[in-house]
C-alpha cells in the first residue's frame, strides 16, 4: 500500500481513470500547473487551460457531457461556482428531469472548499449546503487519502452531475499555494490523517452516499464530514479524557446522505451533534434532523457550523469554524440532556 | 517629456508611497503577520496614480484583489489598512474583510476577490451617480483576465447603454493567474471594449503621464454625461499572482524547487500505462517553459517607479523617495507598536 498526500491520491485516481476512460477530459483555470503531473502524461488535448470564465466553462463542461465527454471540470475554489451557478442550478441538474430519462450529464465538477488559513470570507466557505440542496446533484467530502482517491474514482463512474469537494487545509499544494508551506512563519492545524496516509491499491470506488464510522462509542454520537470529521476524532479524544465514550461518523457524501447510518449509530446512543464547517442554518445539520425527525428517531440533538460570514482575522476564524473546544462544549452540554428530550442546543 | 500640466511630482509621490506600502506588505506577510494569501499591486503604482489622482470626494472606486495602491492614493489610513491586515478590531474593516475584502465607505472604495465582479459593482455606483445628478464618477479597477469574464462584459454594454459615468480600467500584465493570457484570450481587449460603443485607449501602464491623460480624458467625458470609457494600461507583475506564486519561486531558488517539482513530473513521465512519447515529451517542455517565462519576463519588464521617475529631477525623485520610504515606515512601525500595546 502505498503513501500518498490527499492531493496526490486525488490525481492517483483521475490518472489512473484518464488512462482507462479517453473521454474524461480537464478543464479549468490554471489546470495545467495545477495538474502538471496529468498534464505531462495525458498532454494538452486532455488537460486544458481556461480564461477566467467560470459561468461558460462550467455550462461546457454540461454540454460537453450531454454530448459523450466525462469532463472534470475543476472551479479553482468553491465559492467561485456563484459565478456559473446557472449552469448548476438550471442546466446540469436539469437534462435527466426534462428529457424524460432519456439523456443524463456525467459531469465531475472538482472544487477547493474550506477555511483554516486566515483568506476571509469569500474564498473559505464550503458551500456544500448551498450545493446539496440542487436536486440531480450528488456531494462528496473526501476526509482522507484513500477516501479521496476512492470517491474521485466514484465520481468518475457517476453517471449524473457530482462536485469532488477538495478541502484547502488537507491538501499540501493548496496550503502551499496559499502561501502557507511557502514561508516558515505560519503554521495550520492540519489534521495529519487527512493530510498523508496509506491508499489501498487496486483502487475501489466507494459507493455514493454511504459514510463510517471512524470510532465507535455508546454515549453520543458525532457526525461530520470533511475537516470537521477530524475535529469531532479531536474531540473524541477530550470526552474520552472524562470518561465520555463518542462514536464519530464521517458521511464522506453531504449528498446522498447516509441517514441508515446515523440513524443506527443514534439509535444506540440517543443522542446527536452535527459538526459542519459549512453555514449552521438551512444547511446539512437542519437535514441530517429532519431525516431523523422523520424517522422517528428520539434523540437528543445538538450542532456546531458557522455562523455568519467568516472572519479574515485568522484568530476570529478560529473560533467561528468548528474546533475540538468548541464540539467538546456542545457535547458535554448534549450530555446534560436526557435522551428524546424535546429541544435540542444550538451552540454559537 | 510630459507636458507642463502634468503634475509629477504629487503623482510620482503617490507612486512611491504605494510602492513602499506593498513592500511593507510583503515583509508582513513573510514575517507571517498577515495570514491569506496576498496579491500584491507592485507594478500598478502607475496606473493608481494617474487614475486615482482625477477623483473628487463624491467619486468612487470599485477595486479586485490587488486593491491596496489605488487604497492608498485615494487617502486611506495607512494605519488602519495595515491593521486590517493583521486581522486587528481596529482595522479598515475591523479584521473582518482581509487584504482581498477591503472597504471604505468614507472614500466609497470596496473591493472583492471575486474576478470580474469589480465592473458590476462599479456600474451600481455610477447608477446612482447618474440618478440623484451627484456629478460623481465611478472607476472599475481590474486584470485583463477579467476581460473574459461574462459578468465584466455585461457591465460594459449596460454601460454604454444608460450612458453611465463610469471608467473601466484594465490593468494588463498578461497573466490570469498563472496562464498566459493571449493563450485563452480571443480577438484583442481594445477592439473588444470599443465594440460596445465607447472610447477604449491603451496607455503605457509604467508612464504615470501617459495614464493621467489618458484618465483625464475618461474621468471628465463620464463626469459630463458623456458615458464610459476604457483604459487598457500594459503594467507588469513583478510579485507573480500572489506571494507563494510556484512560478515565481522556481524564478529565484531554481535548483531548489526543481528538486521539488521534477521528481513527481519524472515519476508522472513514466506512469503507466505509457502514453505517446512526443506527447509526454512536448507537454515537459510546455510545463518548464512555463515556469521559465515569467521569471524571464520579470527581468525584461520596465519598473513603473524607475519609468516614471526618469521624468522627474534626480534630486527631486530622491527627495520624494526618502519621504514616502519614511511615511511608510513610519505608519508600520506606529500600528506594530499599538498592536502589541493592546495585543
Amino acid at each position: 500500500m502505498p503513501e500518498m498526500t490527499y492531493a496526490q491520491a486525488i490525481d492517483f485516481a483521475l490518472g489512473q481513470a484518464m488512462a482507462e476512460d479517453p473521454r474524461i477530459v480537464i478543464f479549468g483555470e490554471d489546470v495545467v500547473m495545477l495538474r502538471r503531473e496529468l498534464y505531462v502524461r495525458f498532454g494538452p488535448r486532455r488537460v486544458r487551460n481556461t480564461p477566467i470564465s467560470e459561468a461558460a466553462f462550467l455550462a461546457m463542461g454540461v454540454g460537453a457531457a450531454m454530448a459523450g465527454l466525462r469532463p472534470v471540470v475543476e472551479i479553482m475554489m468553491v465559492d467561485f461556482i456563484a459565478v456559473a451557478l446557472d449552469a448548476l442550478l438550471n442546466q446540469a441538474t436539469k437534462v435527466r428531469a426534462f428529457s424524460g430519462g432519456r439523456w443524463n450529464v456525467p459531469l465531475v465538477i472538482r472544487a477547493s472548499c474550506g477555511g483554516g488559513y486566515g483568506d476571509g470570507g469569500q474564498h473559505m466557505q464550503c458551500l456544500w449546503g448551498l450545493l446539496s440542496s440542487m436536486p440531480g446533484l450528488w456531494v462528496a467530502v473526501p476526509s482522507n487519502p484513500q477516501d479521496a482517491a476512492a470517491l474521485m474514482l466514484s465520481c468518475l463512474r457517476t453517471e449524473d452531475p457530482v462536485i469532488f469537494m477538495e478541502h484547502k487545509l488537507l491538501s499540501d499544494y493548496w496550503r502551499d499555494y496559499l502561501g502557507g508551506e511557502s514561508r516558515g512563519t505560519v503554521a495550520f492545524d492540519v489534521p495529519e490523517r487527512g493530510r498523508v496516509g496509506q491508499v489501498e491499491l487496486p483502487l475501489q470506488p466507494l459507493p455514493p452516499g454511504k459514510g463510517v464510522v471512524m470510532k465507535e462509542g455508546g454515549d453520543l454520537t458525532m457526525v461530520s464530514l470533511g475537516v470537521g470529521a477530524h475535529r469531532c476524532l479531536e474531540a473524541a479524544e477530550l470526552l474520552a479524557a472524562r470518561g465520555i465514550r463518542a462514536e464519530v461518523v464521517d458521511l464522506r457524501w453531504a449528498k446522498p446522505l447516509d441517514a441508515e447510518l446515523i440513524a443506527s449509530s443514534v439509535e444506540k446512543t440517543g443522542r446527536l451533534l452535527v459538526v459542519d464547517e459549512d453555514y449552521t442554518g438551512y444547511g446539512l445539520s437542519g437535514e441530517v434532523a429532519a431525516l431523523l425527525a422523520e424517522r422517528g428517531v428520539k434523540l437528543a440533538f445538538g450542532r456546531v457550523g458557522t455562523d455568519g460570514v467568516i472572519p479574515y482575522d485568522i484568530r476570529r476564524e478560529n473560533q467561528t469554524l468548528p474546533n475540538a473546544e468548541r464540539i467538546k462544549r456542545a457535547a458535554l452540554a448534549l450530555m446534560e440532556q436526557q435522551e428524546g428530550r424535546a429541544g435540542g442546543t444550538v451552540t454559537r | 517629456m510630459p507636458k507642463e500640466d502634468v503634475p509629477m511630482v504629487d503623482l510620482y509621490r503617490q507612486m512611491a508611497r504605494a510602492r513602499n506600502f506593498e513592500r511593507a506588505l510583503a515583509e508582513l506577510w513573510r514575517r507571517g503577520l498577515i495570514s491569506g494569501e496576498m496579491h500584491l499591486g507592485m507594478g500598478e503604482e502607475a496606473v493608481a496614480a494617474g487614475v486615482v489622482c482625477h477623483l473628487r470626494e463624491g467619486d468612487a472606486i470599485s477595486l479586485d484583489h490587488r486593491s491596496t495602491p489605488p487604497l492608498v492614493v485615494r487617502g486611506v489610513d495607512l494605519e488602519a489598512l495595515v491593521l486590517e491586515m493583521l486581522g486587528d478590531p481596529e482595522g479598515l474593516c475591523g479584521g473582518w474583510g482581509g487584504h482581498m475584502h477591503l472597504f471604505s465607505r468614507e472614500h466609497l472604495a470596496c473591493s472583492s476577490g471575486i474576478v470580474g465582479s469589480s465592473a458590476p459593482l462599479g456600474l451600481g455606483f455610477a447608477l446612482c451617480f447618474q440618478y440623484l445628478e451627484t456629478g460623481g464618477v465611478a472607476v472599475a479597477f481590474f486584470g485583463e483576465g477579467a476581460m473574459n469574464q461574462g459578468m465584466l462584459l455585461e457591465a460594459m454594454n449596460l454601460a454604454v447603454a444608460w450612458r453611465l459615468p463610469l471608467v473601466f480600467v484594465c490593468k494588463d500584465n498578461r497573466w490570469a493567474i498563472t496562464t498566459r493570457s493571449r493563450d485563452v484570450t480571443g480577438g484583442s481587449l481594445l477592439s473588444r471594449a470599443r465594440s460596445f460603443g465607447m472610447p477604449a485607449q491603451r496607455v503605457d501602464g509604467t508612464r504615470v503621464d501617459r495614464v493621467w491623460k489618458a484618465a483625464r480624458r475618461a474621468v471628465e467625458r463620464a463626469r459630463r454625461g458623456k458615458g464610459p470609457s476604457f483604459l487598457l494600461a500594459r503594467c507588469p507583475r513583478p510579485e507573480g499572482h500572489f506571494m507563494g506564486d510556484p512560478m515565481l519561486r522556481v524564478f529565484r531558488d531554481p535548483l531548489g524547487q526543481t528538486l521539488e517539482i521534477a521528481p513527481p513530473l519524472l515519476r508522472s513521465f513514466l506512469a503507466r500505462p505509457l502514453s505517446q512519447l512526443t506527447l509526454r515529451v512536448r507537454s515537459l517542455g510546455v510545463i518548464g517553459a512555463s515556469l521559465g517565462l515569467l521569471g524571464m519576463e520579470r527581468l525584461l519588464e520596465p519598473d513603473p517607479l524607475e519609468k516614471s521617475g526618469r521624468l522627474l529631477d534626480p534630486a527631486v525623485r530622491s527627495r520624494i523617495d526618502e519621504e514616502a520610504r519614511r511615511e511608510v515606515e513610519e505608519a508600520v512601525k506606529r500600528t506594530l507598536e499599538r498592536r502589541v500595546s493592546h495585543a
